[in-house]
């Protein structure tokens, strides 16, 4: 693990300008949107589109603090943002709709989920930890499924988004917008935070070098378990974003490809940086959404019925061109971007 | 005779068959440098896992300071005042020469579960991280990443390191491997000086060093240690001797 992760380490903190300019371009950018959105004339569109990238971006960014500070590779990470979605369905069917109590709940069953799963999970390390967190996320997959009173395979329509002390304020979506940007925004600044304070400095001295951390007096496991349940909350208030978006839950919140993605998201944005999850989230899936058309306008040489199905296969283009992102562009996207300054 | 600061009590360590630490007893006196010296494979650097935590014994007491240590962890060990550098150096090659340093020193200074402030920025643990590097002549390097120092610095570091776990027992793995002359004069004046302050096991190939540091040699032979005294008396010990083979490495 020390070889595979000690060469590509998380960004001094004194690194340039130009870096740290990234994260406020990229919020920036976020709050501006919606006005962009309103004269676009697909209003409605545009911004359920950026607000799924919001919520991907706040899970792949949860992802990043332990994958990419810790080298913790959990592969079942999608299972807290089904934890968080639950959280909305079980209470709402049970009359209580409000985000004062759905969201204490929601963090509170992530972090004891994180907590137990991570206590067994920690003590393997490699690739067995990274099939024992699939395992435990597809136990709570099937467990979803089984769950009739809530919908089953099917999953649950919820009736409305979740009321905020009793009012109905997240209907309007800019308002459901602005909320899950304020909670992407809060959510970075205090990963920001953790990263760079003495907690965060053991996670990352630990991904470099465990047996040295403990030659000096650190237990290791602590401080990781405490970092994967800081980030199964995180994931879980995705959750909670991502069932009232939707206005429905379903297990399909967990799958397992769920989670594969929101790894791809943390290493195509470039492990380690925080805002870089948020760009791989938001370079995947408008990848996701543009690439038929992307296709079908590139393919102008090609005689029609190929052409189309290319356009229907877009996916048979979409893995490939992944893993030929990550594998040129190492560091991902923000290796891209850090490069140049590097010389 | 004062007490002991580190007694080992017929301890042991096997892999299957091969016996790798025979029945080791042997006692460190506070305040005196006790080298261990062995050929090649003699199970020295096995004999340090063992007692900084890093391996389990199959049989057999540490104590420190009077205290059963036989089963804490690593960082229990380190908790108590037992520091250890490594052989095949173990540093954090991404972090600054000082933040290696650092972060021993947080290990030891107050909780490390605080979510706030930027760590690296804090006066008190620079500071003394500072003091730690300046002690083994790396001052002037504290800012560069550990991953880029020389062979020699790297070594240096990972005294420094140990240094700035406040340790009474410094446990040190060939510190002068690989390393260049004048940095293992260095390294050598900087041991002389520690010597008066601290407990140290040195184990250590340079025989130079050996015997002008040491207050009492080990000697380690197949995991058996055939012998505890002196300088002086170790080096005239014709079993000592034998086991050297050809003698010259004892000039
Ligand atoms: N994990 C292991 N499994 C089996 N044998 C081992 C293992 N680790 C060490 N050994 C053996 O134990 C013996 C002692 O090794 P050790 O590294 O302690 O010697 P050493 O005295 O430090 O040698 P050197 O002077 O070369 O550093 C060697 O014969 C080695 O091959
Ligand atoms: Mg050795």
């Amino acid at each position: 693990m020390t070889e595979l992760t000690g060469t590509q380490t998380a960004p001094a903190p004194s690194s340039s300008m130009r870096i740290d300019s990234i994260p406020l371009v990229l919020f920036a950018a976020f709050a501006a949107a919606p006005l962009l959105a309103s004269a676009s004339g697909a209003e409605g569109y545009v911004l359920s589109l950026l607000t799924r990238i919001m919520i991907f971006g706040l899970a792949a960014m949860s992802l990043d603090l332990i994958l990419g500070y810790g080298a913790l590779v959990s592969f079942g990470h999608a299972a807290f943002l089904g934890i968080g979605a639950y959280a909305v369905g079980i209470l709402a069917s049970h009359g209580i709709e409000d985000a004062l109590i759905q969201i204490p709940a929601a963090l509170g069953a992530s972090a004891l989920f994180a907590l137990v799963t991570g206590a067994i999970s920690l003590r393997t390390k490699g690739v067995y930890f990274i099939m024992i967190t699939l395992a435990f996320a597809q136990m709570l997959f099937f467990l979803a499924t089984s769950l009739a009173p809530y919908g089953g395979d099917d999953g649950l329509t919820l009736p409305n988004r979740s009321l905020i002390a009793g009012a109905g304020l997240l209907e309007n979506d800019y308002a459901f917008y602005a909320a899950t940007l304020l909670c992407l925004i809060g959510a970075y600044l205090l990963s920001r935070a953790i990263v760079t304070s003495r907690f965060g400095r053991v996670l990352r001295g630990t991904k470099e070098n465990a047996v040295r951390m403990e030659a000096v007096g650190f237990q290791p496991f602590r401080f990781q378990l405490a970092a994967y349940v800081i980030s199964g909350m995180m994931a879980g208030l995705a959750g909670w974003l991502m069932a009232n978006q939707a206005e429905f839950i379903s297990p399909a919140f967990m799958t397992w490809q769920r989670s594969g993605e929101l790894i791809f998201m943390v290493v195509l944005g470039g492990l380690g940086s925080l805002h870089g999850a948020i760009i791989g989230a938001a370079a995947f899936l408008l990848l996701e959404e543009f690439l038929p058309e992307i296709l079908h306008a590139a393919s102008f040489l090609l005689n029609d019925d190929i052409r189309s199905r290319l356009t229907e296969n877009w996916q048979m283009v979409f893995g490939p061109l992944l893993i030929l992102i990550v594998l040129f562009a190492r560091g991902g996207i923000m290796g891209l971007l850090r490069r140049p300054h590097h010389g | 005779m004062a007490e002991p600061l580190l007694e080992l009590r017929s301890l042991r360590k096997n892999y299957g068959a091969l016996v790798v630490t025979d029945h080791v007893s042997l006692s460190v006196r506070p305040g005196e440098l006790h080298a261990i010296i062995g050929p090649n494979g003699a199970g020295k650097t096995t004999l340090i896992h063992q007692v900084s935590g890093m391996l389990p014994s199959n049989a057999g007491q540490i104590l420190f300071a009077g205290e059963d240590i036989t089963h804490l962890s690593m960082p229990q060990r380190v908790k108590r005042g037992l520091a250890r550098s490594f052989q095949i150096t173990s540093i954090l090659p991404g972090f600054s020469a000082m933040e290696n340093v650092a972060l021993a020193v947080q290990a030891r200074s107050g909780s490390s579960f605080r979510f706030f402030g930027n760590a690296s920025q804090e006066k008190g643990l620079n500071g003394t991280a500072m003091d730690c590097l300046s002690e083994v002549g790396l001052g002037a390097r504290a800012h560069i990443p550990a991953g880029l120092l020389s062979h020699g610095e790297k070594r240096q570091l990972e005294l420094a390191i140990g240094l700035a776990t406040k340790p009474k027992l410094l446990l040190l793995d060939e510190p002068l491997a690989g390393t260049g002359h004048d940095e293992s004069q260095r390294v050598v004046e900087t041991l002389r000086r520690l010597k008066s302050r601290l407990t140290i096991v040195l184990i250590e190939h340079d025989m130079d060093a050996v015997f002008s540091l040491a207050d009492r040699v080990s000697v380690l032979v197949y995991g058996r240690v055939i012998a505890t005294d002196t300088p002086e008396r170790v080096r005239e010990n014709p079993e000592v001797r034998a086991a050297y083979l050809g003698d010259e490495e004892m000039v």
